[in-house]
């Protein structure tokens, strides 16, 4: 007599837990059950066609995470019984995790909630629980980087307002705006833009050299949420690729729309990343790769292959990724140069990189560092000897787009500011570069809403006229504590005790500097 | 082109000039010199005159640069919002026809930054 097998195969397990969660409604309109499914244009005429990446149960995936997490959070009890802050490369080192904790942190929180949102708007059912499971991931990740992160606020400055900030200090409203960009667009463009174009194209950009950099400068909590995190980076790249293809398989109407957000995102992904390429040119005391290494290999090489993978559905490459292959050479020393410049208003510090690590980046950067950028450093190391450290003491330009100042130059012409302007209904504005004007005319009314950090203190919506109260009240930046130079700073003074120097000595690297 | 949504998608510009209380947005650039890494971005009255922009706010601005002692504004080259301009430096900003947001471009000749690179 047969026996009825009770327990469930993995085939079956997965089929009851994500297809059979779609049925065919009948008391309600599909179009009433999914509203915004529609409006973008995107055409999918068989939903059944969505092949799912990785097809991990539920159950599957709670064990598993449970597993990572449980190894996880026993590496961070050691890391902090055993002060592991002590055996990083150089206390300067911890200004990278100021900027990754409140510039990128919150974005996989903001994930979260893109996630989440759009896991409910898909009429298909694999896409919808491809969604949920990657919002929870995202949220996963927003607290472990927190967890792993908490340790160095004990003894560190400028990490203790994270979340607060990433709502208000001006340079985060550029990863604010990046984010609440996608997350206020349709299901399908939130997917090109976050899954595609950030997650597949362009997050190696962030994540390999992030945590390779941790190793490298001794930063094991951050080093282990990376493994932690990095399987389902792969998950969620899978996806990314598998969207793009679904969506253009689907109906050929689909392909001009793809392209444009193609060519949106991508570029609103690279001036993001312009924050990482002075993070890992400039913050990391050992150094892993340059940043022009890094958009060698991970865009130029890897994204070309991908390209060339999609003409066949007649995708081209990004408009204006030439203008960002020439900018490799550049964009971490126009952003040092400019944190440098308003250090008065960061909760991280800046510093004169010393003279091994500008030799390096003229190896790094044989056709423009010696020529364009040490010159800068040469002057300001001069003038902070002769006690005139470098501040700039007027608020920048801000691109209406991106929110980075406008700060960039042309391409081929180094030493020219790319700048661009525009009137809309009677009003002026102005963007760093062609390609966030393209972005502006294709949308102006997303984008005549900016919250530019600039033009709010002038209009008084940041708690004071100065830059010093916005900066203490508004941005709970500890002045004096957080930011400004890191020589002589008390995080710079606190290694040195903790490493038995006196704080005469000078700081490690930065041996040009008068301390 | 428009926003293509769900509902008639229209929102208030966020920096109108009624939004900064009497007073101007005005942007100047000084080429040559990205010792400042952006244009400046400036809070003026509007009744200021273009002498008092340049005493008053520009050069403080550009106070720490080593060209800026032999930077002589009133008479250098002006571009207002990309076209060819000639300021008068009694006139008040509006009256030369600096609006909201302006934006003004000036160029000193001989004084190009320093060691070359336009810094």
């Amino acid at each position: 007599m047969a026996v009825k097998n009770k327990k469930l195969n993995l085939k079956d397990k997965y089929q009851y837990l994500t297809r059979d969660m779609a049925w065919e409604p009948t008391y309600q309109k599909k179009k009433d059950i999914f509203p915004d499914e529609d409006f973008e244009g995107i055409k999918i005429t068989d939903w059944s066609q969505w092949e799912d990446p990785f097809r991990l149960t539920m159950d599957a995936y709670w064990k598993y995470q449970a597993e990572k997490e449980k190894k996880l959070y026993a590496i961070f009890d050691a890391f902090a019984q055993n002060n592991g802050h002590q055996n990083i490369s150089d206390a300067r080192y911890v200004n990278a995790l100021k900027l990754f904790l409140t510039g990128v942190s919150p974005l996989e929180h903001a994930a979260f909630q893109g996630y989440a949102k759009v896991g409910r708007q898909f009429s298909g059912a694999g896409a919808r629980v491809a969604c949920q499971m990657q919002a929870i991931d995202e949220l996963r990740h927003s607290q472990t980087q927190q967890h792993a992160m908490s340790h160095y606020n004990k003894h560190f400055n400028g990490l203790h307002d994270a979340a607060y900030m990433h709502d208000r200090v001006w340079f985060l409203s550029v990863p604010k705006s990046f984010f609440d960009d996608a997350r206020s667009a349709g299901p399908f463009e939130f997917l090109t833009a976050i899954s595609f174009s950030f997650e597949y194209v362009l997050t190696n950009l962030l994540f390999v050299p992030f945590m390779s950099g941790a190793a490298y400068n001794g930063d094991m909590a951050t080093v282990t949420f990376g493994f932690s995190a990095q399987s389902d980076e792969a998950r969620h790249m899978t996806l990314g690729l598998e969207v793009i293809k679904f969506i253009l398989e689907q109906h050929e109407d689909n392909v001009p729309i793809v392209q444009r957000w193609i060519d949106k995102w991508f570029w609103r992904g690279f001036r993001l990343l312009s924050l990482v390429s002075m993070m890992m040119d400039y913050m990391l005391p050992n150094k892993v790769m340059s940043w022009s290494e890094a958009w060698e290999v991970y865009y130029e090489q890897n994204g070309g292959a991908l390209f060339k993978d999609l003409e066949r559905y007649g995708i081209r490459p990004p408009k204006y990724q030439d203008v960002a292959n020439d900018a490799k050479h550049h964009i971490s020393h126009q952003l040092w140069g400019t944190f440098y410049q308003y250090s008065q208003a960061t909760n991280f510090h800046t510093w004169i990189p010393g003279k091994e690590e500008m030799d390096w980046m003229s190896e790094k950067y044989p056709e423009t560092f010696d020529k364009y950028y040490r010159p800068r450093y040469e002057h300001w190391a001069k003038e902070h000897a002769e006690g005139r450290r470098f501040y700039n003491n007027t608020l920048p330009q801000l691109c209406q787009v991106c929110q980075v100042p406008t700060l960039f130059t042309e391409m081929g012409e180094p030493t020219k500011l790319s700048h661009r302007q525009m009137n809309y209904e009677g009003e002026r504005y102005h963007f760093c570069s062609e390609a966030c004007c393209d972005i502006f005319k294709h949308e102006p009314e997303k984008y005549v809403q900016a919250w530019l950090p600039v033009h709010q203190i002038y209009q008084g919506n940041c708690e004071g006229g100065d830059v010093e109260t916005v900066v203490q009240k508004y941005y709970h930046i500890n002045i004096g504590e957080d930011n400004f130079e890191y020589v002589g700073s008390p995080d710079h003074k606190r290694w040195l005790s903790i490493k038995g120097k006196s704080s005469d000595d000078k700081a490690e690297g930065s041996k040009q500097d008068a301390a | 082109m428009s926003v293509n949504a769900l509902y008639d998608y229209k929102f208030e510009p966020r920096d109108k000039v009624e939004n900064f209380n009497g007073m101007q947005l005005l942007y100047v650039l000084w080429p040559n010199h990205l010792m400042f890494c952006a244009p400046f971005a400036l809070l003026v009255q509007p009744d200021m005159t273009f002498g008092a922009m340049v005493e008053e706010i520009l050069k403080p601005a550009t106070a720490s640069h080593p060209d800026a002692a032999n930077a002589d504004f009133l008479a250098a080259q002006w571009l207002l919002n990309d076209e060819p301009f000639t300021p008068d430096a009694d006139a008040s900003l509006i009256d030369n026809g600096i609006d909201h947001k302006s934006m003004l471009t000036v160029t000193t000749p001989g004084l190009n930054g320093l060691a070359g690179a336009g810094f």
